[in-house]
């Protein structure tokens, strides 16, 4: 079998895993989201924090707490960041200069887990653990929670009550990632990822020549990196170091990691709206531009355009050969079009199409199935917007899961689509527009420009993966990207439990001939082309100038 | 006493995100640390490491390694490793994994000691040709191993082999009924239209791709079936052992793909050279 059988394999082994997941994760999602019982340990959690998990929050209330814990977080993870020297474990590694540590504390609180430091040279062994992976649980979770809050908006009436964000915080970590960690990680070990508190090891290689080798806690790091759509590699070179993804059996795995909650939260969102053809029609939304994407950047990589690739006859740089070309491709496409950022390959070395495609992804906003719990409520706010074009064209009153959407609930759904590209274009532009910016820049020409418009859609949209070459460790990437960051994770989630306010308070509209049947074919279908045009309108412009310019 | 409510949110906010470190960030790594000491976990837990015949740690059977002496030249008795960004010098340096980064159309040279990565393609190439003794020709480079890129002046009558400093002679006399100049130093030639030559290397060249490109961790400890077939004759006469003596070693040291279908076949060179060593020493 050649590479390409193989990579088509992969494909539609992936889909086979992901659609036998699709009941069983979702309907232990749902029970984790509804069920009334508390665990014992969650008991104690709850008296030590001191709030009453059985008191539910408003809108307002619920959005207060999603920004006071992610405050305190940037806050706490800042601190540990700065004070990394005089902690255990640091192995003498100095504090995280200020701006550095400005941006990686936004960056891990907001799931983002850009990273303008490389892990092995700056971060200490605490810090990994105790500050970087309890955000990428924590940060995953609160992704989860607004989503959940906003499914609670459209499956209930008349009330001004979202639930709890704590319990719905402390439910996820503890319910749905740790215990998937805990194996997973012993499953990464076993497969030859690292696991120990060393400081690394000196090794005398037959050449002649001294290699240090790293240790650390890599694979409980790497399990909820991909599980929660973090992103953030132990080390500089990610997943496609082989002490964070050794096989390509691991490689697999992490793909299907990363795609796993988001794929299987809509069967959740439809058994909580009591519909669950609804959950199916917004999972096979997903399913249609993933798969397109996957095709897309698959096909690009094989055709392998462009002159380095042609003089090598394959596009192999930044690739690891035990992945090969096609398979890291889907990786590719898998990290951008959630919100995970991991990569496995290098994207600055893809084709120009390729790392365009790439960067796609993420300008549809990460909903295909998107990162933990933002991928469904960006995919919910966009079917609003199609029922509010349907409704246009038609000349109905649009309803959705039979919520009426008048002007407070488009204005909510317009702000939080608009949010991003703002931050997009506006960020990137701004830097093309600064000498001191400019010179980050790796490569030259329209491929210069990709790399800056990549690095603030990959900020914007909580991705974390780059164009690498981009030398983002500078004063204005650092300040500017973590601002990128904190913004478009806040500013549409505040949107987003708006929206979900508005539609709790309302009565539910009993169905009626006229009502669009939003579990149809049609309905996917149509929900596809709003994602598909609004996006292209936005961005085609900027992409006109990087990607398209290089590769057409 | 009272808090006001935000503080109080704060105050809650802190508590929680302290429970969570203590749950997921110190037990829950320690418990993985822990266990991973189990045996049959400990060895991979401990970075894979490998022994050489005197028992010191020669490295990690999943990091790569250069094979080649401090100056960069291969050391012919040793399975060559593929390119490597991570560190200066041979690469390979895991303090510092990465790629290149650089792009698809990164084809003309940025100075004295910063090749494009056409360039370093066509010199890797060419000097892997030579070690093996097959055609190291690629297309877009030049016979003396760099990239094959003119600027070409429109309406100037002019152009310029970009990656040929003068004195060099440009890989070709004339473009376009042009006489082709090579490039002086200084001297800026952004108004030329950048123009890649094919030239008339073959389609599908005797070296693989992934022995001319450098890995996404700079610290690949694999390399194609092809590239390890192309080294063979090499080992086998260095060494003074036979041809099918070292194809042994080779597919002992060769993953197939898991199930068939994922990845890629690759042989793992620090596992090879390290079987080497032991059965068929270098005596140089």
């Amino acid at each position: 079998m050649g590479s390409t059988g193989a990579g088509a394999l992969l494909i539609v082994s992936l889909v086979v895993a992901l659609a036998a997941a699709y009941r069983p994760v979702g309907d232990w999602l749902y029970r984790v989201f509804t069920g009334r019982r508390h665990w014992r340990v969650e008991r104690v959690i709850y008296r030590l924090v001191g709030v009453d998990p059985d008191g539910e929050q408003n809108w307002g209330g619920y959005a207060r707490s999603v920004l006071a814990f992610s405050a305190v977080s940037v806050l706490f993870l800042y601190a540990f960041l700065r004070l990394q020297n005089r902690l255990w474990l640091s192995l003498g590694r100095p504090p995280v200069k200020p701006d550095q540590a400005w941006n990686t504390a936004a960056s891990f609180v907001t799931n983002t887990n850009w990273q303008s430091y490389s892990g092995e040279s700056t971060m200490g062994h605490l810090v990994q653990m105790a500050g970087l992976t309890v955000q990428n649980f924590s940060s995953a979770a609160v992704g989860i929670a607004v989503a959940v809050a906003l499914v609670r908006g459209f499956a209930r009436g008349r009330t001004g009550r979202l639930g709890n964000f704590w319990v719905d915080l402390v439910r996820v970590c503890l319910r749905v990632l740790l215990p998937v960690a805990v194996v997973g990680a012993l499953v990464f070990v076993a497969a030859g990822a690292v696991d120990n508190l060393s400081a690394g090891h000196d090794a005398h290689t037959p050449a002649g020549a001294a290699q240090r080798l790293p240790g650390g806690p890599v694979a409980s790091q790497e399990i909820i990196k991909e599980f929660g759509t973090n992103g953030g590699g132990f080390y500089n070179a990610n997943s496609a170091h082989p002490f964070e993804n050794p096989t390509s059996w691991t490689n697999w795995l992490q793909i299907f990691l990363l795609l796993v909650i988001g794929f299987s939260l809509p069967r959740a969102f439809g058994r909580m709206v009591g519909d669950k053809r609804q959950g199916l029609a917004i999972a096979l939304v997903m399913a249609v531009l993933a798969l397109g994407s996957v095709i897309a950047i698959n096909g690009f990589q094989l055709a392998h355009r462009g002159t380095v690739p042609q003089a090598v006859g394959a596009a192999t740089e930044g690739v690891e050969a035990r992945f090969g070309v096609p398979q890291s491709a889907t990786f590719a496409a898998a990290t951008t079009l959630t919100s995970t950022g991991a990569v496995d390959s290098v994207h600055d070395s893809y084709t120009a199409l390729g790392g365009g495609v790439a960067m796609a992804n993420m300008m549809l906003g990460e909903v295909a199935p998107g990162g933990t719990g933002s991928g469904l409520y960006g995919i919910l706010v966009l079917a609003v917007i199609t029922v509010f074009v349907a409704g246009l064209m038609v000349g109905r009153t649009p309803e959705y899961l039979g919520k009426k959407i008048s002007a407070r609930e488009i204005k909510f759904a317009s702000l939080y689509f608009l949010t991003t590209p703002g931050l997009v274009l506006v960020g990137a532009a701004a830097a093309m527009a600064l000498k001191a910016a400019r010179v980050s820049m790796l490569n030259t020409g329209p491929h210069g420009l990709s790399e800056v418009l990549y690095a603030y859609t990959s900020a914007a949209n909580n991705n974390g993966s780059a164009f690498a070459g981009l030398n983002a460790d500078t004063a204005w990437y650092n300040t500017t990207l973590g601002v990128t960051m904190l913004l478009g994770r806040f500013v549409p989630m505040i949107f987003v439990l708006g929206l979900a306010g508005a539609l709790a308070a309302q009565r539910p509209v009993p169905v009626s001939a006229g009502t669009l049947r939003t579990h149809q074919p049609l309905f996917a279908g149509m929900v596809v082309g709003v994602v598909l045009i609004a996006v292209a309108l936005t961005y085609l412009p900027a992409l006109a100038l990087g990607p398209l310019a290089e590769g057409l | 006493m009272r808090l006001p409510h935000w503080l109080s949110r704060h105050v809650a906010a802190l508590r929680v995100l302290l429970v969570l470190t203590v749950l997921t960030g110190i037990a829950y790594p320690l418990v993985i640390v822990a266990v991973a000491r189990l045996p049959g976990l400990s060895y991979h837990a401990d970075g894979s490491l490998v022994r050489a015949r005197d028992g010191r740690v020669a490295g990690s059977r999943l990091i790569g390694q250069s094979f080649a002496a401090a100056g960069g030249a291969p050391l012919a008795q040793y399975f060559q490793s593929r390119p490597s960004a991570a560190g200066t010098g041979n690469g390979y340096d895991p303090t510092a994994s990465g790629g290149s980064n650089l792009g698809p159309n990164d084809v003309v040279d940025h100075g004295p000691g910063r090749p494009s990565l056409l360039t370093q393609v066509c010199a890797r190439s060419r000097a892997v040709g030579e070690l093996e003794g097959v055609d190291g020709r690629r297309p877009y480079c030049t016979p003396d191993g760099v990239g094959a890129v003119l600027a070409v002046f429109r309406g100037e009558h002019r152009v310029v082999s970009l990656n040929q400093p003068c004195p060099t002679e440009p890989f070709i006399a004339t473009y376009a009924h042009v006489p082709v100049e090579c490039a002086r130093t200084g001297e800026d030639y952004a108004r030329g239209v950048v123009t890649p030559v094919r030239g008339d290397a073959p389609a599908h060249p005797a070296v693989p791709p992934d022995a001319v490109t450098a890995s996404g961790s700079g610290l690949d400890p694999d390399i194609s079936p092809a590239y390890a077939r192309l080294q063979v004759a090499r080992i086998a006469r260095i060494r003074g052992t036979t041809v099918d003596n070292v194809v042994r070693l080779v597919d002992r040291n060769t993953t197939g793909r898991v199930l068939g279908f994922l990845g890629e076949p690759a042989v793992n060179v620090v596992g090879l050279n390290l079987d080497l060593d032991r059965a068929y020493p270098y005596r140089g």
